[in-house]
């Protein structure tokens, strides 16, 4: 029913957005002064091995695009504007995980042409690791309690993010929300589309009986024909969430978009208000009890298929929540949840399956690893990291940083 | 005391995050002969024999079997040294015929190395011997007659007593069956007994966890009792089913009539 | 009429033959050894770039190549293996599907662009050695109502040809005492432990057959095309899955049956995708394609739930849901 929903919101989306073509390459960016004002008339060319390739001048809103480039590689781009010269390297690169077309922001109050210090860089790197950490803490939390409570790791989980992500894009970009309201909207559907998985699939499923081996690969096939049905929705595109801008913060060195740290905000207020109704509200103990021992929860007279039940409702609701946040931090693609998935999953092994408050903070140690790491591999690698983190902890603890072995016997 | 010992551990100790859950200073089991281990519910016997089978490891401890050292060994090994267990839950191998079962209890099969699998010259023998011996055991258990049925269509009952009987593929020198009469109605129950005094008579030890007393006080030689992971006594049934000290820890603050009456019964 | 034609073709096609052969390695994991493995496309691209590379970069003549990419395949199964199999099933899925994206990332990254072409590939400079064996005449072949190019003919030949030896061999083993053991260890590795059997060595020894045909596989899938990064994403061993599922898991001729059902039906849906792009029903043939993955993902879930044994399988071994 969500689908069919999201088929009928999406079928003319799909039209007027006739594919921005795959292989668009190139950069668009604004160039802004000390005062943060936008500078009209720079010059801007991008180079490959010192060879103009293309050129722009900013418009009255210091906006420049320069798109039709070869393809991925590594290019230079110049911006002369009052006399002086600012260069920075880019790389355009083929993944599931970059843009095609990269966004530059540009100060002339920055140094021209001289290069960020690693400290600098570091400092950039971590915040932006912070915030990534929190986007996948909201969606692995979902995660983690789906797997508390009915012992089902469910590789499906990713499209749940994506789904968010593009309810995102529906709200803000198509119906033209405010980005606040829509994020709002999309979690809304996500709880809904949360909800109809449970009562319309995993829990006839379970009322089956078959054996979780059967639940992991039942989810990979609603994960493969989720993703591709977003896929033929939704293109193959990559495109921002909202068109909304918010301005950019300086904290020291530290230069990020306003919306990064409202989501930030964001995902702080949600994780403190799941972590404090997991530890006091009624429904949150009866969650706990249930991923503790589901049968004597239900023994001793809670209700386990309702609280499973709201346990699903929260995960697709969280688990939107972080695509639209994500589709704010990054991009809206079809793949965006897959691809976060397997760093959800390092933050829930990390911090144990089944257990909220260590997924909290696997998730921050897997996203200051993946952005932080960019530092010295490719950014078309970047994902490695986190998974690599994964890798690692699962030899040295087989059952997570703060998980419980398992009985025998 | 037993005079010669097969299994001797010493100082184990295993404790789960606070919990203490088994603290043997000094135990011994004695060779040919039925021993029950006996303890309230959370006791540690289980986790006492996962120890001892190299299941789980304790935090401290040394044992030997049959003279050998075996802790730290993984339990394939301490398996194949002649020691095998069987589960308080029953682990038959579902997806397998109950003749499969019984083949994969037998360790002196070459085929199954890999690289003897291609040749049927190396195994066909063995298989055979091994066919003859399981359907000899299944007889004996009365199983014959299920040999080709999948093992996760048979009875709780059946079960226990195919993991009994997959057990003896290997001719053990020590059986260790944890709970093996739970759940099994009392017409096989006696089925049950019969076949581990003849265990004993075959030449084995058998080291058993028992619920029931009067399956104790039938069967057992000799009785260990454990209590909160502790050894608390050990002796002859009699000498131990009498012991004001047991009932206490068997029966903490809510003195029951089962034990009470069971021992009035017997003096 | 035309259309089941076309579709009935993917029979034999070198595609099925190697996505058939990657099948029965992936079927040794989690059919007979009940690994749950979701990264067998991990070591296909193993098989694919290891050939490649070692043809075209390192000079290799095609025997060696396919030994120095059999290695690397055991190695890697080793490294993924040794301290990995002790883990639980959910786990290991995880593990191994982030160690194949881990090597689709690297494979597809810029920076060793100049040894695996990064995003682009590898173009088939390394068939030749197939290719010029080839005993067809020239030009193209017809085959009952069916046309091929002769060197597809011809690499398709080969590529069944192993698969039949492989599957042959397979069955030998799996029959074997040691077979035995593997199922035993799907059924319960803790049973299996008291019972005196080395279960890690043989997962260990499992997972290296299963993903050396995996490689072997791999070796097979790009001889007719070009080596492609996108080709081994998780998508690929989902495929499989459904393959192993829709044939019969735990059946030696299962994955093989799989293979040539889901490539027929993937080719047929395709006739239809372009019918209804000729009819204006769908924008462009690409979208289509999306839709029939959605219908691949759709038939997984609907087998595996409600029929676990395949077409292969036998109905009460698979209708007790084991664990
Ligand atoms: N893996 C584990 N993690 C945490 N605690 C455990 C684990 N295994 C056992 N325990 C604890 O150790 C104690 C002993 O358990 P054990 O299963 O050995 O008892 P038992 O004597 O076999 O009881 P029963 O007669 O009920 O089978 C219990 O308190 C149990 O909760
Ligand atoms: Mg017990």
């Amino acid at each position: 029913m969500a689908l069919a929903l999201l088929l009928a919101v999406l079928a003319p989306a799909g039209a007027a957005h006739a594919a921005p073509g795959d292989d668009q390459w190139g950069f668009r960016g604004l160039v802004r002064d000390g005062e943060r004002k936008p500078v009209t008339g720079a010059a801007v060319a991008v180079e490959s091995d010192g060879e103009v390739v293309g050129t722009d001048v900013t418009d009255a809103r210091g906006r420049w695009e320069i798109l039709g480039l070869a393809g991925p590689g590594t290019y230079t781009v110049v911006v002369k504007t009052g006399g002086k010269t600012y260069e920075v390297e880019k790389e355009l690169v083929r993944s599931g995980t970059t843009l095609p077309v990269q966004n530059l922001v540009m100060s002339t109050s920055d140094a021209p042409a001289v290069q960020a210090s690693l400290g600098d860089k570091l400092a950039q790197r971590a915040v932006s690791g912070l915030n990534l950490g929190l986007l996948i803490a909201i969606a692995a939390i979902g995660l983690s309690l789906v797997f508390g409570t009915s012992r089902f790791t469910n590789f499906a989980h990713g499209e749940n993010v994506t789904f968010g992500g593009i309810m995102g894009y529906v709200f803000a970009s198509l119906a033209h929300l405010p980005l606040l309201l829509a994020a709002a909207a999309a979690t809304v559907a996500g709880a809904a589309f949360g909800y109809l998985q449970d009562l319309g699939f995993w829990r006839p499923l379970r009322r089956k009986g078959v054996s979780l081996v059967t639940l992991m690969i039942a989810s990979i096939g609603a994960a493969l024909a989720l993703r591709s049905l977003f896929q033929f929705l939704y293109g193959n595109g990559t495109r921002s969430l909202t068109r909304e801008d918010w301005g950019t913060v300086r904290l020291g060195p530290v230069v990020m978009p306003a919306t990064s740290y409202v989501a930030m905000g964001i995902s702080v207020a949600v994780l403190v208000a799941v972590g404090v109704w997991l530890k006091r509200g009624r429904i949150g103990k009866a969650t706990r009890a249930v991923a503790n021992n589901p049968a004597l929860a239900g023994a001793s007279g809670i209700d386990v298929d309702r609280v499973t039940r709201i346990v699903w409702v929260l995960s697709g609701g969280l688990a939107a929540l972080s695509g639209v946040l994500l589709g704010v931090f990054n991009q809206v693609s079809y793949d965006m949840g897959f691809n976060l998935l397997l760093l959800m999953f390092a933050a829930v092994i990390l911090g144990g399956l089944g257990t909220a408050f260590g997924t909290l903070a696997g998730a921050i140690v897997v996203g200051l690893c993946t952005e932080i790491l960019v530092l010295w591999i490719p950014a078309d690698m970047k994902y490695v990291g986190g998974l690599a983190v994964l890798v690692a902890v699962l030899l040295v603890r087989p059952q997570g940083l703060f998980g419980r072995q398992a009985r025998i016997g | 005391m037993p005079s010669d010992a097969i299994l001797i551990a010493d100082g184990v100790h295993r404790h789960f995050a606070g919990v203490t859950a088994v603290d043997v200073e000094h135990v011994e089991i004695p060779r040919g002969r039925i021993t029950a281990l006996i303890g309230p519910n959370g006791a540690g016997k289980t986790t006492f024999f996962n120890l001892l089978t190299g299941f789980d490891r304790p935090q401290r401890g040394t044992w030997s079997f049959d003279g050998t050292p075996v802790q730290g060994l993984p339990p394939y090994r301490v398996a194949r040294l002649g020691m095998v267990r069987t589960f308080q839950l029953t682990k038959v191998l579902g997806r397998l015929t109950v003749l499969d079962n019984m083949l994969l209890g037998s360790n002196r099969q070459p085929g199954e190395r890999l690289r003897n699998a291609l040749l049927g010259v190396v195994w066909k023998k063995q298989d055979r011997t091994d066919r003859e011996r399981a359907r000899e055991i299944l007889a004996r258990f009365k199983l014959d007659g299920k040999a080709d049925d999948y093992a996760a269509g048979l009875s709780g009952g059946q079960r226990k007593l195919l993991e009994m009987a997959r057990a003896l593929m290997n001719e053990p020198t020590l059986v260790m069956l944890d709970e093996p009469m739970a759940g099994v109605n009392p017409a096989l129950t006696q089925s049950l007994l019969g076949h581990i005094a003849d265990l004993r008579e075959r030449g084995m030890t058998v080291l058993f966890v028992e619920h029931d007393m009067h399956m104790v006080r039938n069967l057992a030689d000799w009785v260990v009792v454990m209590a909160a992971g502790r050894i608390i006594a050990e002796g002859t049934p009699e000498s131990v089913l009498s012991s004001e000290a047991v009932v206490d820890a068997y029966l903490g603050a809510h003195h029951d009539t089962d034990l009470r009456s069971l021992i009035e019964e017997d003096a | 009429m035309d259309w089941i034609l076309n579709s009935l073709r993917e029979i034999i096609t070198p595609t099925t033959a190697a996505y058939a052969l990657a099948a029965i390695g992936l079927n040794i994991h989690f059919g007979f050894t009940g690994l749950v493995n979701f990264g067998q496309a991990g070591f296909v691209a193993i098989g694919g770039y290891g050939f490649a590379i070692s043809v075209t970069q390192l000079g290799l003549s095609w025997p060696l190549a396919i030994a120095v990419t059999l290695l690397l395949a055991v190695g890697y199964a080793l490294l993924l293996g040794i301290p990995t199999l002790r883990l639980r099933a959910d786990y290991l899925a995880i593990v191994t599907i982030a160690c194949a994206e881990i090597i689709r990332f690297t494979l597809n990254s810029s920076a060793f662009a100049s040894v695996t072409g990064g995003a682009n590939g590898l173009y088939n400079d390394y068939s030749g050695w197939i290719t010029g064996a080839n005993p067809y005449p020239q030009g193209l072949v017809h085959l009952g109502p069916w046309t091929f190019t002769s060197t597809d003919l011809w690499i398709a030949t080969v590529d069944w040809a192993v698969v039949a030896v492989v599957a042959v061999g397979v069955f030998l083993l799996i029959r074997s005492p040691w077979g035995l053991v593997l199922k035993g260890i799907r059924e319960d590795e803790h049973a299996m432990l008291s019972l005196g059997k080395n279960v890690n060595l043989h997962k260990l020894q499992a997972l290296v057959m299963g993903g050396a045909i995996g490689a072997l596989a791999g070796i097979l899938y790009v001889q007719p095309t070009s080596v492609q990064p996108f080709d081994f994403a998780s998508r690929m061993t989902f495929n499989m899955y459904t393959m192993l599922i829709l044939g019969g898991a735990a059946t030696v001729f299962g994955p093989i049956l799989g293979s040539m059902i889901f490539w027929v039906v993937m080719r047929f849906t395709d006739e239809l995708v372009n019918a209804g792009v000729d009819a204006g029903l769908l924008d462009n043939a690409t979208q289509g394609s999306q839709l029939r993955f959605v219908l691949v993902g759709a038939a997984l879930v609907l087998l595996v739930v409600f029929r676990p044994q395949g077409i292969l399988g036998n109905r009460t071994e698979l209708s007790f849901d084991a664990k």
